[in-house]
């Protein structure tokens, strides 16, 4: 009866331990699937805003992902502020307008090519269509194409940041959190 | 201390260390295995085989793959195809054997839900198969990535992006399972981890527990008869070897079982020889690009049906249809409510719904592989309903069968 006793004690002593390890284990394995920090670090493109064109796609990386760049034309600007929801699109930064967009197409994830002379966007995958601010003209995609998180810092502009108009258009739901 | 004598021959001594004869006995040759059984009981070892060949072909490759973004999918199209010694044999066998251990197992699978053979007793077996499966499955995908070619690349990235959840929108978590934003090379490196270690040594303990679990029940038979193995073994030993309803594993059911190996690795190498390119995706053959979408991203065929009750619906629907498809074979054995282990052929409507359930699936992975547009998305929209209904039929229809 002391015996065990005695084992059982052992065995609770032993379990108890062998429990704070474990979970302990369990942390470090978690942590060491995480992220590094150098591709944390490498979350962040900082864009020369002043280095673009009128009416130029040019498209640029962040995070592994394609970003289209569209510079807006006086008349593009014209065309949009007719069209309040296409203006709430746009990024101001100083006195230039640019369409910033994630270049995935919201349907199913492929890259929509864009024609300069009709200002639109087509995805060769199912015949989806957006406009030069990146809003859906033609089905099937449910949503216009999603703009990354961005900070405007002077004449560049940070991807990867929460500023507050990108915090704005969220709250708005003219993007979704890409 | 045990006590040891001088050994008459080899045969002896290691007798007296490690008892290879009752280890014999035991595992091989008083192993029973009833009489009243046809070739598709051979599967189990075909699909012992495949494994082998999976393993060995996978030694070699192993030898040389290279799991860094910039050489992977050199190191697999040039130096394993054209500069290794017969590199390209273990490639075509490692890649035919994936694809074709995928289609045994499916034959399996409906051997067992046709005869019953997931029930009264035999639930682990159906379990522990199951849980195989799963197993093969993310063995499958942790390898398809390897090559890290187009396919490779953005099947990984639809497929870690169902972990988002749909509107639950959990992005941390798929960055969490990549180690990065974007399938990238802390991506390849953890799933080469996977593929040739973890997932491995979790398949090897889940077929000793698949076969630990065949133990005590033994195998099915194809009338589903209750035998009582203790009395037939007892019958074959004393001579009786015509009247006794069971055989020995080895070497009397052994030899009918490396009859279908045989046959099955005809057909295997020919595939390996001269047909190798159906389980090579053409457009795994371009180099990774995350800023180029494949104009249709489809799995292999293996998971087509799965990925199909996806599809049709919208986001949140299709994840939870998918989740669905995923575990509902697990219940099998708890859904269908008669105590009947008989062929379906006997069991009245379960005939319809065992046929349904077959055909259900086949069109299920022919719809999935056509781009989902037009009749193809109304077909497929049918097939998975069709899918979840007859689930949701299974135990009603059993609850109300006749005992057989």
């Amino acid at each position: 009866m002391k015996n065990s006793s005695r084992r059982g004690f052992m065995g609770k002593a032993f379990g108890a331990v062998a429990g704070v390890g474990a979970v302990a284990s369990l942390y470090a394995m978690k942590r060491t699937w995480d992220p590094l920090p150098s591709v944390k670090a490498a979350g962040f493109t900082t864009l020369d805003m002043s280095a673009y064109k009128e009416n130029e796609l040019v498209t640029e990386k962040w995070r592994g992902k394609p970003i289209f760049v569209l510079k807006q034309t006086a008349d593009m600007i014209e065309k949009a502020k007719n069209n309040p929801k296409d203006m709430d699109r746009l990024i101001k930064v100083g006195n230039d307008y640019f369409m910033v967009c994630l270049g995935l197409c919201t349907h199913l994830g492929c890259i929509p090519g864009y024609d300069a002379d009709e200002k639109s966007f087509l995805c060769a995958c199912h015949g989806g269509m957006y406009d030069f601010t990146g809003d859906v003209t033609k089905a099937p995609p449910p949503r216009g194409l999603d703009i990354p998180p961005f900070k405007i810092d002077g004449n560049k502009l940070v991807l990867g940041e929460e500023g507050p108009e990108y915090k704005k258009m969220l709250e708005t739901g003219v993007t979704l959190k890409a | 201390m045990a006590h040891f004598t001088k050994a008459k021959s080899l045969h002896d001594w290691l007798n007296q260390r490690l008892a290879i004869d009752t280890l014999r006995r035991v595992l091989a040759t008083e192993y029973w295995i009833p009489k009243n059984i046809n070739f598709l009981w051979a599967m189990g070892m075909v699909l012992a085989i495949t494994f082998g060949l999976l393993l060995v072909s996978g030694i070699f490759l192993l030898m040389y793959y290279q799991p860094n973004v910039d050489l992977a999918f050199d190191s697999v199209n040039y130096t394993i195809m054209q500069e290794v010694g017969y590199g390209w044999l273990w490639r075509h066998i490692h890649g035919v054997a994936a694809s074709v251990v995928f289609l045994i197992i499916y034959i399996h699978m409906f051997t067992g839900i046709y005869y019953g053979s997931y029930k009264n007793g035999r639930e682990m077996i159906w379990i522990s198969g199951m849980l195989l499966f799963v197993a093969f499955s993310a063995e499958a995908f942790s390898g398809y990535m390897l090559p890290w070619g187009q396919m490779s690349y953005w099947a990984g990235m639809v497929i870690t992006n169902l972990f988002a959840g749909g509107s639950l929108h959990a992005d941390g978590l798929v960055e969490w399972i990549r180690g990065d934003y974007v399938p990238g090379q802390a991506f390849l490196n953890r799933f080469f981890m996977l593929h040739v270690l973890l997932i491995p040594l979790a398949i090897l303990g889940l077929i000793g527990l698949h076969f630990g679990a065949l133990r005590i029940p033994h195998v099915n038979n194809q009338d589903g008869e209750e035998i009582d193995f203790d009395a037939e073994a007892k019958k074959y030993l004393s001579g009786d070897k015509a009247g006794s309803k069971v055989i020995r594993f080895v070497n009397d059911f052994l030899a009918k079982d490396m009859m279908v190996v045989g046959i099955f690795l005809i057909l295997f190498f020919y595939l390996v020889f001269y047909h190798y390119d159906f389980a090579m995706d053409p457009v795994n053959f371009d180099p990774a690009d995350g800023l180029k979408t494949p104009a249709h991203i489809y799995p292999e065929w293996y998971f087509l049906w799965s990925y199909e009750i996806l599809r049709p619906f919208s986001t949140d629907v299709g994840l939870i249809a998918f989740a669905f498809a995923q575990v509902i074979f697990f219940a099998l054995p708890f859904l269908d409510k008669s105590p009947n282990a008989v062929p379906a052929s006997r069991r009245g409507l379960f005939k319809v719904w065992f046929w349904l359930m077959l055909i259900d699936m086949i069109i299920l992975t022919a719809m999935g592989k056509v781009p989902p547009e037009g009749v193809f998305s109304t077909i497929g929209l049918y097939a998975a309903l069709t899918f979840i209904g007859l689930w949701i039929a299974l135990p009603i229809i059993t609850k109300f069968e006749k005992k057989a």
